[in-house]
């Protein structure tokens, strides 16, 4: 095991933790060493509870000091743009009265039975990290306090810890963080009993304005160690030829040319996988060489042979054209009540359209990336991994050791948006390591293996209908949606969506409607789907919040006064009255869909917006409002069509609750980065099939925006819930309003209803 | 074997006349701090200097930079503007999982050497060719001004 290590070099110090714990140790570092747990007849089967793993606010697990006074912290969960490395560990920083500059983050490699549940997935790190992390902290500040008090000979209620150090504001007495920490090293943990957490008006860094980064210099200077960054003597490094489609499996293959070229060592098969395929291989020729390049050459050398597979026919426009069939009828009742016939029947007016959106690929900066080292029965790995226990289950598994024997240590990821919580990439590492046992093995996706590759975000047709009154108000909304499940990598034969897809926004929709039918028509599947930042939140929330404009222009109403009215009265509204029994996983009793709180954010963006000034020709506002991830977000955004059909953004203006904001500028980051993103998805975002395969393969078919696309001004307003409130998700609730904005302001300066994403050519 | 200049040094290495920089530097001299992302010159995330001029390093041959000096992120921090572009980054918070930004600061130290201070427009001129797909642009715009004023006072 330190062996294994002492063969790497390791460019990042945050990742060699077993070294950087004995130099700790050697310096007499603190370790908090009781069982120390809080309130543990505060079971609960939501929230962090209810997850894999549970959360642990043992300190000793996450906190170390050492003499010099430097104060090492734990993050657990993974790093990947949304700032989390930092924002946790500032957290803990701020209850234990450490001062920032003084303090290190260190990132806990896969292990769920020590550190807790680590799937950065879901919008959850802060929502179910909080609290346990500021107990650690608080917990550590007690005893700092105690160390102090108790070498002092005074009472513990006499001092205070203050900004790395402790004080006795009557003897004029301080001790620094480093020289307590022998001292508080061997107290006992308190047990349970009388810590208590800072008032919110004691908070050093929590909700405070800054731009404080854990990795931001690291990041600039090229330091920072991502998946493909780890090197070691004698090193391999791989490429895989995988199957063009899903479900193919290679027949032979020739390796003779791939052989031939200079610095590649061996070409191994890898072995596919059976649907469904959930996180394993896709299987194919790995060609193994001593550098990245040679190993791409001979991939190109290579000559394989691919079975037909049962996904051979899928083509985008079909397939399309299946799902609009299958929307026509009746599918499986997600949610309904009222008459929603009797409604139509007795309605002034009918209003009906169908939207479109297609297949999109994650496409993070960082392809997928992943090195293995098998060494005297000890699995390492390093990789991006967005789920590090998963990962290390499917590793050691592939490697036919025990958990204990495989060790996951967790990179920056370059990016996530829910491709890295899979461990496909990872499994492959394995395998060539297997192959090469005492050397590491790296595997290397490029551009074209990652778009062709992907688990990629499911592909829809939204049908909605609805009746409306004489007075112009909603008396019957049905919507069925039509989408390949994320299911189908499950198991077999799965067509409908799981209730963590429909609750996004489809079933639990709030609004205040008397005949309401939510319906999901069953479909199969052709290719991997996976989950892409906010996942079915995109296309429900693009549908519904399209379709309240058409209606609100149907009924000759503002679109911000129609919506509002929609909302109905502030109310809380317990999700299970939604049919939703999922809820994110958060207590519905603690976490109900607050329509308040909506409407506020929807005023907020509207205001700061100028809903309602006059706009110049050619030139319109548009708005969405979307719930997700037990977050609430406007967005409004200012759009310019020019003749010849050139899209403007001037000015995008986005209102988000989401409960207390524990890094404010995290918080405005991930707005303005999900106002990209969601611009680009509208724009030009579509993985497109033939054959079987994806037609795009890289960044010249495969559009993201680049910085001219981008808003003149991105404002964020945060916004205060007005009451007590649990804390909601950051990472994703962002994304689902863009595109809806994006394509309403287009009607309001054209009168051009987009109903088909990508909006691609249809401007012009 | 063949020599290359990389920052202010001369290496040694044997690689074939058509590898790309970026893998001769990432995999054979072992300096990552340089991104591989998409290998055909269409994100930036490879950028590196050649006598000062941004290069996207994953789809230029070795053999083309005989005699020419290369600059990386490894270095940039010893060119003025380069450290004040790193600056600006830091303070305004600029990054978010921070692949492509190795990239990002390569080409706004190549713009601020060049133009001291760019307008919008040709922010977005000179850095289009370097995609974030986090989404950092508005705030890449505000700390290449950022920087741009903090050469202007010397500080």
């Amino acid at each position: 095991m330190e062996k294994s290590f002492a063969n790497l070099t390791i460019t990042n110090h945050g990742i060699d933790r077993r070294g950087f714990l004995k130099g700790v140790g050697a310096t007499g570092a603190l370790l908090l060493t009781a069982n120390w747990s809080w309130s543990q007849e505060q079971q609960k089967k939501y929230g962090g509870e209810g997850m894999p793993g549970g959360t642990k606010n043992d300190p000793k697990l996450f906190i170390a000091i050492s003499q010099d006074g430097t104060v090492y912290i734990t993050c657990a969960r993974s790093e990947m743009g949304q700032g989390i490395r930092t924002s946790l560990a500032l957290v803990v920083a701020d209850e234990m009265e450490a001062d920032w500059e003084k303090c290190r983050v260190v990132q806990a490699e896969g292990d769920e039975e020590r550190y807790g549940n680590q799937n950065t997935d879901g919008s959850r790190s802060m929502r179910h990290w909080y609290e346990p992390m500021r107990q650690c902290g608080a917990v550590a500040r007690a005893m700092l306090e105690q160390a102090a008090s108790r070498g002092w000979g005074v009472d513990h209620e006499d001092v205070r810890a203050t900004k790395h150090s402790v004080v006795f504001p009557r003897g004029r007495r301080r001790a620094g963080f480093g020289e307590l920490a022998e001292a508080v090293a061997r107290l006992p943990v308190p047990m349970g009993s009388a810590i208590r957490l800072k008032r919110s008006n004691e908070f050093r860094y929590i909700g405070k304005e800054q731009t404080l980064s854990a990795d931001g210099e690291d990041i600039v200077s090229g330091k920072a160690t991502y998946g493909a960054d780890l090197r070691s003597v004698g090193m391999v490094y791989a490429v895989v030829s995988r199957p063009p489609v899903f479900g193919s499996k290679a027949t032979s293959y020739d390796a003779d040319a791939a052989m031939n070229v200079k610095g590649v060592i061996k070409v191994m098969e890898i072995e596919g996988t059976v649907v469904p395929s959930e996180f394993k291989p896709l299987g194919g020729i790995a060609v193994v060489a001593e550098n990245t390049w040679a190993a791409m050459k001979g991939r190109e050398a290579l000559k394989v042979e691919w079975s037909d597979s049962p996904n051979d026919q899928y083509e985008s426009q079909h397939y399309r054209r299946q799902m609009e069939e299958v929307a026509k009828k009746r599918g499986k009742e997600i949610r309904a009540h009222g008459d929603l016939e009797e409604a139509f029947a007795k309605a002034k007016k009918k209003h009906a359209a169908t939207y479109y959106l297609p297949h999109v690929a994650h496409a993070p900066m960082e392809p997928p990336a992943a090195t293995a080292l098998l060494k005297d029965d000890f699995l390492e790995v390093w990789a991006p991994t967005q789920a590090p226990q998963a990962a290390r289950t499917h590793a050691a598994e592939r490697a036919g050791l025990p958990l204990e024997k495989t060790r996951v240590n967790v990179t920056l990821l370059g990016g996530g948006f829910g491709r890295k919580s899979k461990a496909d990439f990872i499994n492959e590492a394995v395998e060539v390591a297997k192959a090469f046992p005492g050397k590491a093995a790296r595997v290397q996706w490029t551009r074209e293996d990652d778009l062709r590759h992907d688990y990629l975000h499911t592909v829809s047709i939204e049908h909605l209908e609805a009746s409306l009154s004489s007075r112009g108000k909603v008396t019957g909304w049905l919507h069925r949606s039509v989408a390949p499940t994320i299911m189908s990598i499950f198991a077999p034969d799965q067509r409908n969506q799981a209730a963590f897809e429909s609750n996004m926004g489809h079933g639990n929709v709030p609004f205040a409607i008397p005949n309401l039918r939510i319906e999901n028509p069953g479909i199969d599947a052709h290719t991997r789907i996976g989950w892409f930042r906010s996942v079915s939140n995109i296309p429900h929330g693009f549908a519904a919040q399209s379709f309240v404009s058409e209606l609100a222009e149907e009924a000759g109403k503002d679109h911000l006064r129609f919506y509002l009215d929609l909302l109905g009265e502030d109310r809380e509204i317990d999700p299970r009255s939604m049919n939703d029994g999922w809820n994110h996983g958060e207590n519905p009793e603690t976490y109900p869909v607050d329509t308040g709180r909506l409407r506020k954010v929807i005023e907020t963006a509207a205001k700061e917006a100028g809903w309602g000034k006059r706009m110049r020709k050619r030139r319109g506002l548009g708005l969405a409002a979307h719930y997700s991830f037990v977050s609430y977000v406007a967005t409004v955004l200012d759009v310019e069509v020019k003749k010849g059909g050139e899209l403007v953004i001037h000015k995008a203006t986005m209102a988000i609750d989401c409960g207390p904001q524990i890094n404010p500028d995290r918080i405005r980051s991930q707005m303005e980065g999900s106002c990209i993103m969601g611009i680009g998805l509208a724009t030009t975002g579509e993985i497109s099939f033939d054959k079987g395969a994806p037609k795009q393969s890289n960044f010249h078919d495969y559009q993201v925006p680049r910085i001219p696309q981008a808003p003149k001004e991105i404002a964020v307003h945060l916004v205060d819930p007005g009451k007590e409130v649990e804390l909601g998700g950051v990472g994703e609730p962002g994304l689902p309003p863009v595109a809806p904005a994006l394509c309403n302001a287009i009607h309001a300066a054209t009168g051009k209803r987009i109903r088909s994403l990508p909006i691609g050519e249809q401007l012009t | 074997m063949r020599t290359i200049r990389l920052n202010g040094e001369e290496h040694r290495l044997d690689t074939p006349d058509d590898m790309p920089l970026l893998w001769a530097i990432r995999d054979i001299l072992g300096f990552t701090g340089t991104k591989f992302g998409c290998g055909m010159g269409l994100c930036g995330a490879c950028t590196m200097h050649m006598d000062g001029q941004p290069i996207r390093s994953c789809v230029t041959p070795i053999n083309a930079t005989e005699g020419r000096e290369i600059t990386t992120i490894e270095a940039i921090s010893k060119d003025s503007v380069g450290e004040k572009v790193q600056q600006a980054w830091v303070k305004l918070g600029v990054p978010q999982c921070g692949y492509c930004q190795c990239g990002q600061v390569m080409s706004a130290t190549a713009l601020l050497s060049r133009k001291s201070s760019p307008k919008d427009s040709e922010i977005d001129e000179a850095m289009s060719g370097n995609i974030c797909r986090c989404g950092t642009y508005s705030r890449i715009r505000k700390a290449i001004h950022t920087a741009s004023a903090d050469l202007k006072g010397g500080t």
